[in-house]
């Protein structure tokens, strides 16, 4: 039997003007897993999550969240669907506690507020005003908002972007806890590393279309034409001692570099064969292939710079 | 597609809790292909104005538990303490030319011009109507403007609770700082300063909830049409300043031309002033000024409804 479908977006198209931001977009998110919508800024991200909440109207296309239409049953489906949106601001002059107080009171079952705030660090603020948080309090308090009334799907966009790298892990924590709980996770970043830690699958989104989806592992896999080793030889070898091996496809010498390119145990048998030879293989680096390579591939362009975590 | 009946949250997380039916009547899903119809629950929330009828609908229907409404009032009054400049102006201001006026003898002189009254008896329904303008032009439409410029009202248009609640908040807060206002300067002048007991209670009420639901619209008007905060306060002044003028602030009302009275009674606060003053000096107001403001307050509501947005 088929796992059941949290949100189904069939052919969704948007635009603004004469400007497709969404263009013939189909993506369909399992209930219970963390999907995550990757792509470059412009890209369509924010639109198609903004169709998923109800806050536009597709111009063609449909959607489907928990059997309910976004924008038609906006009421069904409000007490079910938590959002964090980009640039949403508070009152500036109301403290963080008088803002989950009243997001609390929204909803019939919420979620326990002290637990929320400690998996997001927020605590020790809850006497503070908003305007005194830092850009990553306001991002913290603003998941915390998105989740507070225990929704079935939850939509984060570019959650953890002005995070520090310390709270971005405890937000992807919290997160995952989220999600084990059952709740299906619809996740727009640019952030290679949040996508391959997080997201169960990935679809990757350039200029309004929907370049791939899979798991972030798959992506990868797809990306890589195999797998690559770089070595420097303690003494010199004849290439054939390597290139007649089942496991090696391609050699090349870079300077006393050399370059192995092939698939299945490469790096054992390699190593295993020069050993025989007495050569050492020393300064050994392996190239595995990342979403990053995937995205290049597959669009020919690269990510915001942000992307590419340290 | 079992998902179609499980419409609130409770289903899933807990067992339903022992609450009579009528929380959710029973729903027939419609046909996927049906357009979207005017309810506003159905509109995208950018689309829909707001009017006292969808409102009220929408506070009974129980979209959202009813005690989150009261939670967003509190929160709304905490601001407006907060930001004192309402209060400010709303209370301090008026009860400062209060105390000014009393203050100089010759206002407590009856004066033929003024047809026996004193200036004193004069200014207190023109301080009246200019607390209402103050609140309803200026304090009333920036909060709002502000929140839909800086998306709280988008926020909020994705959790159960509709963005008119903020706005019906807004209304509650702003009709209570003017009560108390009211309160004050009607009380203080008869207790400290020798003003007369209206002398017609329910005509007072009457004129007084009439000028407060003229300039209320026309705040809300303001509202809908200003792009950011400062420029709602912009044009709350803009307004104010010459509204003020025909109140008779600067200009006594019984010493205008006659030309002159004739624009001012067709003023939101020249009805206003004229309504209010008659009703203190014990005689039911003139028709013509209730319907003026009548008048306003159903154009400034009917405009404000047609263009106002929530994004």
């Amino acid at each position: 039997m088929k796992t059941p479908t949290a949100v189904e977006i069939s052919h969704l198209s948007k635009a603004y003007g004469n400007v497709a931001a969404v263009d013939d977009v189909s993506l369909s998110v399992t209930e219970g897993e963390i999907f995550g919508i990757l792509g470059p800024n412009g890209a369509g991200k924010t639109t198609t999550v903004e169709c998923v909440l109800g806050l536009r109207a597709p111009d063609a296309g449909s959607i489907s969240v928990l059997g309910l239409d976004p924008v038609r049953d906006a009421a069904e489906l409000h007490p079910i669907v938590g959002a964090q949106l980009q640039e949403s601001a508070l009152p500036a002059k109301l403290r963080v506690g008088e803002i989950l107080a009243e997001y609390r009171s929204f909803y019939r079952e919420p979620a326990d507020v002290g637990e929320l705030i400690e998996g997001l660090g927020l605590a020790g603020k809850v006497k503070d005003y908003y305007r005194s948080l830092s850009g990553g309090q306001r991002q913290r308090l603003s998941i915390a908002l998105a989740l507070i009334g225990r929704p079935r799907v939850a939509v984060l966009d570019e959650m953890t972007s002005g995070l520090d790298p310390q709270a971005r892990r405890d937000t992807w924590d919290l997160i995952e806890r989220v999600r084990d709980r059952g709740v299906t996770i619809l996740l727009v970043t640019h952030f290679m590393e949040e996508a391959e830690r997080l997201c169960d699958r990935v679809a990757l989104i350039d200029s309004g279309h929907v370049v791939a989806v899979d798991s972030p592992v798959g992506l990868a896999a797809r990306a890589s034409g195999g797998k690559s080793m770089r070595f420097v030889p303690s003494a010199s070898f004849d290439d054939r001692l390597l290139t007649e091996l089942p496991e090696v496809g391609n050699l090349t010498r870079n300077g006393s570099h050399v370059v192995v390119t092939g698939s299945g145990e490469l790096v054992n048998t390699v190593i295993l064969t020069l050993a025989t030879a007495g050569v050492t293989a020393r300064d050994v680096q392996l190239d595995t292939s990342s979403l990053e390579d995937a995205f290049v591939k597959l669009t020919g362009r690269h990510l915001h710079e942000e992307g590419i975590p340290a | 597609m079992n998902t179609h009946t499980l419409p609130r949250p409770k289903a899933q997380v807990q067992p339903p809790k022992t609450q009579p039916p009528k929380t959710q009547p029973p729903k027939t899903q419609p046909p996927k292909t049906q357009p979207p119809k005017a309810p506003f629950s159905k509109a995208p929330f950018s689309k829909a104005p707001f009017s006292a009828a969808r409102l009220t609908r929408t506070l009974l229907q129980e979209t959202a538990p009813r005690a989150a409404f009261g939670q967003i009032v509190r929160n709304q009054a905490r601001l407006a303490w907060r930001l004192p400049a309402g209060l400010i102006f709303g209370i301090g201001l008026p009860m400062l030319l209060l105390i000014i006026f009393s203050q100089i003898p010759s206002f407590h002189q009856a004066q033929a011009s003024f047809g026996g009254l004193t200036p004193f008896d004069v200014y207190v329904p023109i301080l009246i109507a200019m607390v209402i303008a103050i609140i309803g032009l200026i304090s009333l439409p920036g909060p709002l403007v502000t929140y839909r410029d800086q998306g709280i009202l988008r926020r909020l248009s994705t959790t159960p609770v509709p963005p008119s609640w903020v706005l019906a908040a807004q209304l509650v807060v702003a009709f209570c700082i003017t009560i108390t206002s009211l309160l004050i300067l009607i009380v203080v002048s008869i207790a400290a300063f020798g003003l007369d007991v209206p002398k017609n209670p329910g005509a007072l009420v009457l004129a007084i909830v009439l000028s407060i639901a003229a300039l209320f619209a026309i705040g809300l008007c303001i509202a809908a049409v200003a792009r950011t905060g400062v420029a709602a306060r912009a044009i709350g002044a803009a307004a104010f300043y010459p509204m003020l003028f025909f109140s008779g602030m600067w200009f006594p009302r019984e010493l205008m031309s006659g030309a002159l009275q004739d624009i001012s009674n067709l003023t939101p606060l020249g009805a206003a002033v004229e309504a209010i003053q008659d009703s203190m000096q014990g005689q039911f107001p003139p028709a013509e000024s209730l319907l003026v403001l009548a008048g306003y307050a159903l154009v400034f509501t009917l405009i404000a409804r047609r263009f106002f947005r929530w994004e």
